[in-house]
């Protein structure tokens, strides 16, 4: 893969994961608010299925299935042609053809930076907000051990 | 022959009917949403997705109204619904040492980087009723302090620096990961597939059989390494994608049970250890699995097999609630023909035996 392709593919990953995250509400919010396109046709669902999750022996030792979870995926195909695809924890149906038709937009250049601005952007950050918000307040409850000095010396 | 009683339809259809009343409840009272059931009932559906083996919250939610919060049925009820999907495929391995912690202790290690950190714990409360939970007083919000992104290594980490702790756990490279929701089960199990089973086997038999342990039914002198609950990120490999794809975060409780260990025939002393991986925050679940995982390593480990939680077979075939409790709920369910036929038998045998008494008592007095 060329240095170029590489970062491509890494920008789209981060946004698949961000749309992935993102709670329905926020996500078909900004969706509405955006002025998008929602001219796509759907090649594949939105359907749900289930994945089954692996885990590490030991937390890093060798891999066993633990358990399964809801996901929902989905593939649009817009007029011009590019393809896009959604895959996100749980069932909500909506929220996954919403973002598998802002995976796709985001391949085309004249709806790369408004999509980044209206929808990527705030997600991006109402979700890093978020983690914030819960390690501040994990640390809160975090032990200082002191020590009781007893006696002359 | 064979005949065929039919009857009890419009009986049935009457009692599911009287079912769904009893289960709303006193119609003055608000019906119970699903997100009141997430969000305040939160490690009751933890404890749903885990035994149900589906992480789904809003389903365990729905599951645990449907049940009237009988928890059994619930999680067979999300069990039920598992079967009705199709599989998508297999997650890439999590990694819980990139976890966004909630929780994190050591029972071992007083001062781990990361330090020590509480959460939203039971642990060091009274176990004192709260009246004030029976109003609509609101708690208050939070207590923060910033916090800056670091990664928490897990304790095993640490320990392995020393030598004196086993690795994680390793699996023949050519071995091919088990899953007992495709293959039946088979004895003796890998540990692959033993964990598997045990994440999803009843929290109540599971506690007793760890807690069997520390009795001193094999002892295997455990200490809590590390208790971690957080949220960790899911990917999956795709055909369609040449990056695997994250479909977001879940809650898990993960448990390092380290066990002092006094060597034996085929592995030196050591500290070993048991694994607990579940959904959401389910500590108890988690510290019960790594008793038993550990325990069940018994013959792997070289130990003599003396307890119930050693025996493999015996654990795992009797660790799934659902089976469990559809075998002995099924008494339940009409058995008139069968009984008829057994008390034919049992009549049978009592004349018999009525008769040789008599028999025995003839014989008796006309020795007299």
């Amino acid at each position: 893969m060329t240095p170029r392709n590489h970062q491509t593919t890494e920008r789209r990953r981060e946004a698949m994961a961000i749309l992935a995250a993102a709670p329905a509400r926020d996500l078909m919010r900004l969706w509405e608010q955006s002025g998008l396109p929602d001219d796509a046709q759907l090649l594949r669902g939105p359907e749900t299925g289930l994945v089954t999750l692996r885990g590490r022996m030991g937390g890093g030792g060798a891999p066993f299935n633990f358990g399964e979870a809801t996901v929902t995926r989905a593939t649009v195909k817009l007029p011009e042609g590019e393809v896009g695809h959604a895959y996100a924890l749980g069932r909500d149906l909506e929220k996954v053809r919403v973002a598998a038709i802002i995976d796709a937009l985001r391949q085309r250049a004249e709806h790369a930076e408004l999509v980044e601005e209206r929808i990527l952007s705030p997600l991006r950050q109402a979700l890093a907000e978020a983690d914030t918000r819960k390690r501040a307040e994990t640390a809160a409850t975090k032990v200082d051990f002191f020590t009781l000095v007893r006696g002359e010396d | 022959m064979y005949v065929a009683v039919k009857g009890g339809e419009a009986a049935i259809r009457n009692a599911h009917r009287l079912l769904a009343d009893r289960r709303r409840g006193d119609r003055m009272v608000p019906a119970i949403s699903l997100e009141q059931i997430v969000g305040q009932l939160a490690l009751a559906v933890d404890r749903v997705m885990t035994e149900g083996s589906l992480y789904d919250r809003e389903l365990a939610a729905l599951a645990i109204k449907q049940a009237r919060g009988d928890m059994i049925e619930a999680i067979f009820l999300l069990r039920a619904y598992r079967t009705t999907l199709p599989r998508f495929g297999y997650s890439q391995p999590i990694n819980t040492g990139g976890m966004l912690v909630e929780r994190r202790v050591s029972a071992t290690y007083k001062d781990l980087p990361g330090g020590q950190l509480l959460g939203p714990t039971f642990d060091y409360t009274h176990r004192l009723l709260d009246p004030s939970l029976a109003t609509d007083d609101e708690p208050e919000a939070p207590e923060s302090r910033p916090q800056e992104d670091e990664t928490m290594l897990r304790v095993s980490e640490i320990l392995a620096h020393e030598g004196l702790i086993e690795g994680d756990g390793a699996m023949p490279e050519d071995h091919e990961i088990g899953d007992i929701t495709r293959e039946p089960l088979e004895f003796p199990m890998e540990r692959d597939t033993r964990l598997q089973a045990l994440s999803r086997g009843d929290e109540g038999f599971l506690l007793a059989l760890g807690y069997s342990t520390q009795r001193g039914y094999a002892r295997n002198h455990p200490f809590a390494g590390e208790i971690r609950i957080g949220e960790v990120e899911i990917e999956i490999d795709v055909p369609e994608l040449d990056f695997p794809v994250s479909l977001g975060r879940i809650r898990v409780t993960e448990c390092q049970m380290v066990n002092q260990f006094k060597g034996s025939a085929k592995a030196p002393p050591q500290f070993t250890r048991g694994y607990g991986l579940v959904f959401g925050q389910s500590e108890r679940k988690a510290m019960a699995m790594a008793l038993c995982d550990r325990a069940l390593r018994a013959r792997e480990l070289g130990e003599d097999i003396i307890a119930p939680a050693q025996d493999e077979e015996f654990v795992i075939s009797h660790s799934d609630n659902v089976q469990a409790t559809g075998f002995v709920e099924h008494l339940k369910l009409p058995h008139y023909v069968d009984f008829q036929a057994e008390l034919d038998l049992v009549r049978r045998m009592r004349r018999e035996f009525e008769k040789r008494q008599t028999g025995d008592d003839e014989r008796k007095e006309a020795a007299e």
